[in-house]
């Protein structure tokens, strides 16, 4: 679906990440984990064309992302950044009918058809009950639902979230982690995200990439990929990993620092 | 705020509302168009200006003369140059992601009023240059503000302490220029405080169709500026190529802005107050806002033309000085409530 080749990348002359590759298959929920400054985000926003690649390619279905048109990537690929931004008057539906522009001419305008995508996508996040109230004004958990169903008015393949829960509660991360495995298991939408959370990371995606220094040190599945020699290379802290029963998924649970507070 | 919770009954009564409130903005600006044409040294009758305009009925030459060729064109040029500030500060508002930007603060007007005054008092004989040279000199200046204010997006403050900076730049350059060139300022000095006074057809003739051209390729970038206030990753996760979108939209800010200082001079807070109205008004989608923002920009400065005209008469007041007066405390006001209105 999605294959990144040797992806150099920076910000204003720094580099972040070195020569990375990665692919991700059609369907699949994947999860980019690593320390902060690592190149999680920079990852997502190369492969979904937001930052240019100093060199290498992104392809999207076997074709560079870059030399799509921006507005056929759109239709196919949807990004939910960490930051957004929104005026104050904006309601859920004003907001999500802005999915519909990359399916526009410039001189078109929002017809029934597109009305019928915006109630299916604001039905979707189930925010049918508020799709009339300004998005200012919901809880942080139903407003990244708003946001997602902005991007699922986009009618993606993809779907590309960045911390879509760090900013949240626990009941509200629980929320969002739902609606994500909902889209993915319901509307077979493949799904890329970042999250800082290692036991969500764990039991919610089909494949985790770890990154470190701009490089991927360990993918695969999640039960196979962490173990406590990766969290001590990687984060360098001392974990006691275990199976919960109920989730049949392993747990992390910190225990130190490795060699304490240097 | 208050307005949207006001409106946020229902998604459909909303938009009722808020298309009805174009008609009622329409109504407002017919009503002060007759009105400014009506005061004056002279009074005329409805009938009369109707009669005059439409030409029908049978009128003396001065009749004529006065509303034709003296009262007709200035109130032309008021409303398009409301338009244009208004315009200008609702796109500048979506490129800069803020509700302080407006041609006056961002340098805009200042850069375009110098680089005029350069022409009209260094080179008079090329003054038919005037709008172009206008228009270089705003966007330059809109530029460096831009640069300054620029530090991983654009922080309220910053603006207005580079657009500070920057315009004491540029206003020392006129009175430079002023001084040095004082035997030639004579025609200049009602410019200088923004002023309407003496506007005839010729003015128009340069101004409309420089206006024309801007308002309407203001209309088409409307999609651009919508997707723009959903901040840059979401604009460009949904098409957008960003940076030609605002290298766009801030050269039609900065021309809509310059044509309008290169005819009546430096006006400010036109371009900060209407789009802020408009939003509380007509909501912050552009396809409402631009156009409502326009409407009310015309408006404003035709309301406060007249008022300037006839409010000390027999003496004149710039419209420059009057919207100084009341925008003042309006930016004030808008700069102790920023904290809770983020676009």
């Amino acid at each position: 679906m999605i294959c990144g080749c040797r992806l150099k990348a920076g910000y204003d002359g720094r580099i972040v990440l070195n020569d990375l590759d990665i692919t991700i298959e059609k369907g699949e929920i994947v999860t980019l984990i690593g320390p902060n400054g690592s190149g999680k985000s920079t990852v997502l926003k190369t492969i979904s064309r937001l930052l240019d690649c100093v060199s290498g390619n992104v392809f999207l279905e076997g074709k560079d992302i870059h030399k799509l048109k921006t507005r056929e990537v759109a239709k196919k690929l949807a990004v939910l950044p960490q930051t957004q931004h929104m005026p104050p008057d904006f309601t859920v539906k004003e907001l999500v009918a802005h999915g519909r522009i990359p399916h526009h001419k410039w001189f078109e305008v929002i017809g029934d058809d597109d009305n019928q995508i915006i109630n299916w996508a604001i039905k979707s996040a189930r925010l049918e009950h508020l799709a009339d109230r300004p998005v200012v004004t919901l809880s942080g958990g139903e407003r990244q639902r708003a946001w997602i169903a902005l991007a699922l008015a986009q009618k993606p393949e993809v779907l590309l979230l960045d911390e879509p829960t760090t900013f949240l509660d626990i009941c509200h991360q629980l929320e969002v982690m739902e609606l994500v495995k909902h889209l993915n298991k319901e509307l077979g939408i493949t799904i890329i995200m970042v999250l800082h959370d290692l036991n969500q990371a764990i039991r919610h995606s089909h494949k985790i990439f770890v990154i470190k220094n701009g490089r991927v040190v360990a993918s695969g599945c999640p039960c196979k990929v962490v173990d406590s020699r990766l969290l001590k290379d990687v984060y360098g802290i001392d974990a006691d990993i275990m199976t919960n029963t109920i989730l049949g998924c392993p747990v992390v649970l910190p225990i130190g620092l490795c060699g304490g507070i240097t | 705020m208050k307005m949207a919770k006001a409106f946020s009954i229902g998604s459909t009564d909303k938009k009722h509302i808020r298309v009805i409130m174009f008609p009622l903005i329409l109504g407002v600006l017919s009503f002060l168009f007759l009105l400014s044409i009506r005061f004056g040294s002279v009074q005329y009758t409805t009938g009369q200006i109707l009669g005059v305009i439409f030409g029908y009925g049978e009128f003396d030459e001065t009749l004529r003369t006065i509303i034709m060729d003296i009262r007709l064109p200035r109130t032309l040029v008021a409303m398009i140059v409301g338009a244009n500030l208004a315009v200008s500060g609702a796109l500048l508002q979506s490129v800069m992601r803020n509700e302080l930007a407006d041609p006056g603060l961002t340098g805009i007007s200042t850069g375009a009023s110098l680089a005029a005054l350069t022409i009209m008092l260094v080179f008079p004989a090329y003054g038919s240059l005037v709008p172009l040279v206008a228009f270089v000199g705003a966007s330059l200046s809109f530029l460096l503000v831009y640069l300054l204010a620029w530090q991983n997006g654009i922080d309220p403050i910053r603006i207005v302490l580079a657009g500070v900076a920057v315009n004491a730049v540029l206003g020392g350059g006129s009175s430079l220029l002023s001084m040095l060139f004082s035997d030639r300022l004579q025609g200049v000095q009602m410019w200088l405080n923004g002023s309407m006074s003496g506007r005839s057809w010729h003015h128009i003739e340069v101004l409309a169709p420089y206006s024309a051209l801007g308002l309407v390729s203001a209309l088409l970038c409307i999609k651009s500026a919508n997707l723009l206030q959903l901040g840059d990753d979401m604009a460009k996760n949904l098409g957008l190529k960003v940076n030609l979108a605002r290298v766009m939209l801030s050269a039609i800010a900065a021309f809509t802005a310059a044509v309008s200082v290169s005819t009546v001079g430096l006006i400010g807070f036109v371009g900060l107050i209407v789009p802020h109205i408009s939003r509380l008004v007509v909501g912050s989608d552009y396809r409402l806002l631009l156009p409502f923002s326009a409407i009310l920009g015309s408006t404003l400065l035709l309301g406060a033309d007249t008022a300037a005209r006839t409010l000390f008469s027999p003496v004149e007041l710039p419209v420059g000085i009057l919207m100084a007066v009341v925008g003042g405390p309006f930016f004030l006001w808008l700069l102790r409530r920023k904290g809770r209105y983020k676009v």
